[in-house]
């Protein structure tokens, strides 16, 4: 086996994992928190990615496109909380599902009209776009190392809120018993909004450090969603902490599947057989290993305390 | 015998159904027949969906799937019997057969696992299945991965009735929908119905007065399974075309809105939630304002999607919740 070529692998999957941390912080948050099912994060994602391209040719500058897509999906975020979302927490999770469908549909849409059916590109600057020797002999794309970066300032960031701020510590009681909370004088619609706002923000920032590697088109949200899913439920639900842990393993087992399960498949039957059924097997891989989790801790790894 | 205003309503519904096909070649456009032919098989799909959602508080993302395994078995059928000469592969009545003993195989496994989780967590173990199958189909390449597959003959059913005709076909989704709505009519008042919707309500009940929730659900399962398995037959049949898109969890996404837009309390929410799904589709994408050089209609999705959300929150108990004699949910 290549050992430079398993990490190189690995570190993309660490960076894969980050994307997804980011994304499966908001999301699970928000299940965590409000007990409400949001398909449309990965709406929010693309939306980062969009306003980021547009941002980025307005200002001629990736950093500062990136700059003013941070606080454009956060007020995105609380618009769409207060115009749609917020009537229904105390629905069920199916009346959730429907609304969140009709928001998919409505953002496609909408992206197709404002930006067109073909994808955009960003451009990074030149900085970003070139290759370090992590160790001599290998080199590395430095803007995915500099996701890597980001995406762990962004998780200690998160860590920092939760554990010390005020905003963390309701964010917490919220997690383990929102009627509590309430009874005790805080404003919960207030906390709820900037919950959303907070995720929007986080699945803003995935998308448009996406961007630059993925290619900024409709569809993507659609596909990493769930990818996301199977994060959090692995984690356990509501759980930073878990969501942390099992993004990087979901990526990093993604990602290496994908470039090493060919030829692992290979000694075990013929060539042809293998390339054939490698590339649906290693899409797969992620989802049995849920499946598997499920079937053996039906209340994922690392379910919040309070959760039964 | 006395029938409520709302059961009138079913009743018409159905007869107007019934009618598709006259007012068709009537009017002379049979385009409506293949759009009211869908909203029936849909239906079918949604209809049996609604025993784990409704009746059982499951909701399962695996529906779409189980409706691709129905449809490859035409699909493959209906190759082998080009490519190989392999005449029974082409037989309906053999490819429904294979599609009912995959569909139960899957059913078992996949509800023995999921079953174990409940809330969210079903929701997501069912769209990892679900997604394993779609793979799996983009996977083959013999049947044409991701292109999917042309179907070039349609399930040949020894001439009892002819799929190619497009008011016997309508007239076979209508008569399997009647079938449908009468099964789980029953169904729904039999004593596995109530176990089924007990355990909804209080599941620690249930087990104290000696029920075990897990069998009835797995059966619920399997039998909802089954008929999405027959609906993906039929809708393979109507299009001459199967691919894995159709598998894809947002497929089962459409089928739930329409169960929701249609009402989960009833045995004809499904139905009415099909109908208005797929006619606002037509009505929508055929709109033929102009707004700045740019044809409304295309941007449907547009309307669409804001419209679902507005549904949803003004009609709790969806478009069955607006007919008189609504049970209401607390």
């Amino acid at each position: 086996m290549n050992w430079l070529l398993l990490l190189e692998q690995v570190l993309n999957g660490f960076q894969l994992g980050m994307l997804l941390f980011l994304l499966a912080a908001g999301l699970t948050l928000v299940f965590g928190i409000m007990d409400f099912v949001n398909l449309a994060h990965g709406s929010l994602y693309m939306m980062g990615a969009f306003f980021c391209a547009t941002f980025s040719e307005w200002t001629n500058s990736f950093l500062f496109g990136a700059l003013l897509t941070i606080p454009a999906t956060f007020i995105l975020g609380v618009v769409v909380e207060m115009v749609a979302l917020r009537r229904l927490y105390s629905r069920n999770h199916l009346d959730q599902v429907l609304v969140t469908f009709g928001l998919i549909l409505f953002f496609n849409e909408l992206v197709r009209l404002i930006w067109g059916p073909v994808g955009l590109d960003i451009v990074l600057p030149d900085f970003l776009n070139r290759s370090v020797e992590i160790i001599p002999g290998v080199p590395y794309p430095i803007y995915r190392l500099a996701i890597i970066v980001l995406g762990l300032a962004v998780a200690l960031l998160l860590y920092w809120i939760i554990s010390k701020t005020r905003l963390g510590m309701l964010i917490r009681a919220g997690a383990s018993n929102r009627e509590m909370m309430g009874a005790l004088g805080i404003n919960v619609q207030l906390l709820f909004t900037l919950v959303f706002g907070l995720g929007a923000t986080l699945a803003g920032i995935a998308g448009l450090m996406a961007g630059p590697i993925l290619s900024v088109e409709i569809g993507m949200g659609r596909s990493i969603i769930i990818l996301t899913f199977v994060v959090i439920v692995i984690g356990g639900i509501g759980s930073i902490k878990g969501a942390f842990i099992a993004a990087i393993v979901v990526g990093i087992i993604d990602t290496v599947g994908r470039s090493f399960l060919p030829d692992i498949l290979k000694l075990m039957v013929s060539s042809d057989a293998a390339s054939t059924a490698a590339p649906a097997i290693s899409s797969m891989l992620i989802y049995f290993m849920m499946a598997l989790v499920l079937a053996i801790r039906p209340q994922g790894l690392f379910p919040p305390k309070g959760v039964a | 015998m006395v029938i409520s205003i709302r059961n009138k309503i079913n009743i018409c519904l159905l007869v107007l159904l019934a009618l598709v096909p006259t007012i068709t070649t009537l009017v002379d456009d049979s385009f409506y027949t293949g759009v009211f032919s869908r909203v029936l098989i849909l239906a079918i799909a949604a209809i049996s969906l609604n025993l784990l959602i409704g009746f059982g508080g499951l909701v399962s993302f695996g529906q779409a799937a189980f409706m691709g395994v129905g449809a490859y078995a035409v699909g493959i059928g209906s190759f082998h019997m080009l490519e190989d000469g392999i005449d029974w592969m082409g037989n309906g009545y053999i490819q429904l057969a294979g599609s009912v003993v995959i569909s139960v195989v899957l059913c078992l496994i996949i509800g023995t696992i999921s079953l174990r989780t409940r809330g969210m967590y079903f929701i997501m173990i069912t769209i990892a299945f679900s997604q394993m199958l779609y793979f799996t189909a983009v996977g083959v390449d013999l049947y044409g991965g991701d292109d999917g597959l042309s179907i070039y003959e349609r399930s040949d059913m020894l001439g009892l009735i002819d799929l190619n005709d497009e008011d016997s076909f309508y007239y076979l989704c209508f008569t399997s929908l009647l079938f449908v709505l009468w099964f789980f009519h029953k169904i729904n008042h039999s004593r596995f119905g109530q176990v089924i919707s007990g355990s909804k309500s209080n599941e620690e009940r249930m087990l104290a007065i000696g029920f075990s929730p897990f069998k009835y659900r797995l059966a619920a399962f399997v039998i909802s399974g089954v008929f999405a398995g027959y609906s993906g037959f039929l809708m393979a049949n109507l299009n001459d075309f199967v691919s894995p898109d159709m598998m894809h969890w947002t497929r089962s996404c459409e089928l739930i809105v329409m169960i929701v837009l249609g009402g989960v309390a009833g045995l004809f929410g499904p139905l009415y939630g099909a109908l208005a799904f797929l006619l606002l589709e037509e009505l929508l994408s055929s709109i033929p304002l102009n707004i700045a050089g740019l044809r409304v209609g295309e941007y449907w999705q547009l309307i669409f999607g804001p419209l679902l959300i507005v549904l949803v929150l003004c009609a709790r108990n969806g478009i069955d919740g607006l007919l008189p004699g609504a049970k209401h949910d607390k």
